[in-house]
């Protein structure tokens, strides 16, 4: 027993000294709970997400206006009459320039009220034809249009009582034989007291049987060509986190050279440092093409992933990052002094840039807040730009953000790990 | 390249490393196809001087050139070759892969560099294990590799590192070969050992470092000369304790009595032991040993550092 005892504390005396193991036994899971738990639970209600709506008010009838109103009191829409934020500027959405915003992923989804909806806002009643409000949906986020859909319905209730009472009347006039002309006139007093009254944001809770009063239609302005909408997220997602994972591990033969003094060797010969990591980074980015290629072809030939169509800037966003991903794995190869010290630290940072950076879980997903914080990283740039080529079938010249962003951190990267690789020149 | 320079000239070469003062106006130089042994305790600033030559330590006074060149130039690094004490291989590539590495890396291509792997697997005898994994070869096989890889641009002077550290004799035997080889080729040679049979073997001068000195330097010859002398050592152990009369006239002719043990230096020891023998004789004390001993490195090693060569 006793020599049991000896053995597990000489581990632990191990562990005591191997700060790399006692990061990875302990800090790695604690800060990873941290995030996860920030992504998928929320740190609290200021947290929450917000649909950005876009909204285009085709009927411009009071009954839209106090719709209108009605969606912007929603705690959980942020609504746009005008690109930019709730206050923008310039001219109002069409149904043309809201579907393009959808396109372009600058709103999740849009709302067209049609012309005609104040005369018809609702079905009540058998045989009603109400007025068609159209939602524009960009599906790689299928909760947006659900929870719009539902958010209409409450809002019709809350915000279009009058019109929802006036409704009510016709139909008891049309099947109890008629109201006389002086119940008619108190009626309409009535729905008129109910039409001054200003629009509240109601409890939320949906009272059952009173949805569906409006009626609504959802059109995927994306993916109905789509064959699998999840794949290019995925595709893209995972890809980005492995080339990461393998760069920062074949970047640790540099390590493995200083230790095994190899790369002293290296150095004493016409080799300099400087063409040493860049040949390091041009093998890195070799791999890290060549592992995106065979993702994406994978998805293509599995998934119906569709590389063939978006080649041009498949091969562009492909460069610039296995070129960031490279630089990075480089970076932190030049930073740690051991193997261990690598992993540790590698399997932070990667992790975390996923996690944040919408590797692991979609950031349109993720509050408003942590959507910023995604930006920090380069996974978020990566995924950006092959979900604008994939996903939005966008132009590649729109991708010049993205891939200016990723080159950019490319060289900073690479400028970091040749000023850290300094203390292996000559002493 | 100055026709004049010599292989390896290093001036007043002085290094520190924070507060430790690892090199002390080091002043040393190699001629041409000379093998130059260079000994010193641990500690004592062989690997910072090695290094120096290499070019990966930056002097912070003084100067060492290669062949006239200073030796952190791009041409210092064409004609100079390093082999370290540790096997700074690529040890899940081939010999010939490492080898290929190498020999780009010192701006070898095409046919010579095809010529130098071809060269180098058939001299240090693995044309056989050319594309076995290094990983997989015996240690005697992964130093000359080592060698190799250092040396095959053809360089004019080469640092070999401790090359024999944990092989087997046989295997050593053919380091040592090779090691004449490269001398017959003409090629300078800094040769740092903790072997002192190797050093009196193969090298015709030895430079002695200590405290980040060279304390002495020469032929072994000379410096055998200028420490212990020229004379040999007789040593002599008797069957019981040597009787006091003895003793003092043993000591009248300037031995060292222990007990049973007498040590004695000669000029001319057929003479002399002849001499000491007749002595033993006379006083009825049988001898069980005597041993003569020609000067070695290691007593003068000894002598100079206060310290055996493996401390």
């Amino acid at each position: 027993m006793s020599l049991i005892l000896a053995v597990a504390k000489n581990r632990l005396m191990n562990l005591r000294r191997d700060r790399a193991a006692f990061v990875l036994a302990f800090v790695l899971p604690v800060a990873f709970f941290t995030i996860f738990a920030s992504i998928f639970a929320g740190s609290g209600r200021a947290q929450t997400r917000r649909i950005a709506l876009a909204v285009v008010d085709e009927d411009g009838s009071d009954t839209s206006r106090r719709f209108v109103a009605g969606l912007r009191a929603e705690a959980g829409l942020s609504v746009g009459l005008k690109p930019g934020d709730e206050n923008g500027t310039g001219p109002f959405y069409t149904a043309s320039s809201a579907e393009q915003a959808v396109r372009r992923g600058d709103v999740p989804v849009a709302l067209v009220i049609p012309k005609g909806f104040g005369e018809r806002p609702m079905a009540f009643g058998p045989g009603a034809e109400p007025a068609t409000l159209q939602i524009l949906a960009d599906t790689a986020d299928p909760i947006a249009p659900q929870v719009l859909n539902g958010i209409l319905q409450k809002v019709a209730m809350t915000s279009l009582p009058a019109a929802m009472a006036r409704s009510g009347m016709a139909e008891l006039d049309r099947w109890s034989g008629g109201l006389t002309p002086g119940q008619k006139a108190r009626m309409e007093s009535a729905i008129g007291e109910i039409d001054r009254a200003p629009a509240t944001s109601a409890p939320t809770a949906r009272e059952p049987g009173r949805s569906g009063l409006v009626a609504v239609e959802t059109k995927d302005v994306l993916g109905q060509t789509k064959q699998n909408p999840t794949v290019t997220f995925y595709a893209a997602g995972l890809g980005v986190m492995f080339l990461l994972f393998s760069a920062a591990g074949a970047g640790g033969a540099l390590i493995e050279e200083a230790e095994s003094g190899t790369l002293d060797r290296i150095l004493a010969t016409r080799v300099s440092m400087t063409p040493l990591l860049l040949g390091k980074l041009v093998y890195l980015a070799g791999v890290g093409v060549a592992q995106l290629t065979l993702m994406f072809v994978w998805g293509a030939a599995l998934f119906g992933l569709e590389l063939w169509t978006h080649l041009p800037g498949f091969v562009v966003m492909t460069l610039a990052t296995a070129l960031a991903c490279s630089a990075f794995g480089l970076m932190l190869a030049s930073v740690c002094h051991s193997r261990m010290q690598l992993v540790a630290l590698s399997n932070l940072a990667i992790l975390l840039m996923s996690a944040l950076g919408g590797s692991l879980y979609p950031r349109f997903l993720m509050s408003e807040k942590l959507q910023k914080v995604g930006l920090a990283t380069l996974n978020a740039w990566a995924l950006d730009g092959f979900q604008k080529i994939f996903w939005r079938d966008q132009p590649v010249w729109t991708v010049w953000p993205q891939v200016a962003v990723l080159v950019g951190l490319g060289i900073v990267f690479f400028l970091i790990a040749r000023r850290v690789a300094e203390r292996w020149e000559a002493a | 390249m100055a026709d004049a320079a010599l292989p390896l000239e290093v001036r007043g070469l002085s290094k520190s490393f924070g507060e430790r003062l690892a090199l002390d106006g080091v002043d040393l130089s190699l001629a041409p196809g000379e093998i130059l042994g260079l000994l010193g305790p641990n500690g004592a600033g062989k690997t910072t001087l090695v290094r120096s030559v290499a070019g990966r330590v930056t002097p912070d006074r003084g100067s060492v050139r290669v062949l006239g060149f200073n030796a952190a130039d791009g041409r210092a690094r064409s004609v100079r070759g390093w082999v370290p004490q540790e096997i700074a291989l690529y040890s899940l590539l081939s010999p010939r892969e490492n080898l290929w590495t190498f020999g780009r890396y010192q701006g070898l291509s095409g046919e010579p560099l095809e010529a130098g792997i071809r060269s180098s697997l058939d001299w240090i005898g693995l044309a056989d294990r050319a594309n076995d994994k290094t990983d997989k070869l015996s240690g005697g096989m992964k130093r000359r590799l080592n060698i190799a890889a250092g040396t095959i641009h053809g360089p004019k002077v080469l640092l070999l590192d401790e090359p024999t550290v944990g092989v087997d004799p046989q295997s050593r035997e053919r380091i040592y070969a090779m090691i004449g080889e490269l001398k017959a080729r003409g090629v300078s040679l800094v040769y740092t050992t903790h072997y002192m049979e190797e050093a009196e073997r193969l090298c015709d001068r030895v430079a002695i470092i200590d405290h980040g000195k060279i304390i002495a330097s020469g032929t072994k010859e000379e410096l055998v000369r200028r420490t212990v002398g020229a004379g040999q050592a007789v040593l002599v152990e008797t069957i019981g304790p040597i009787p006091a009369s003895l003793a003092a006239k043993l000591s009248g002719r300037g031995a060292a009595v222990d007990g049973s043990r007498v040590r004695l230096s000669v000029e001319d020891p057929a003479d002399e032991i002849r001499t000491l023998l007749e002595l033993f004789h006379a006083g009825h004390v049988p001898v069980r040993d005597l041993v003569l001993k020609a000067p070695t490195l290691e007593q003068v090693f000894l002598q100079l550092t206060g310290r055996e060569l493996r401390e």
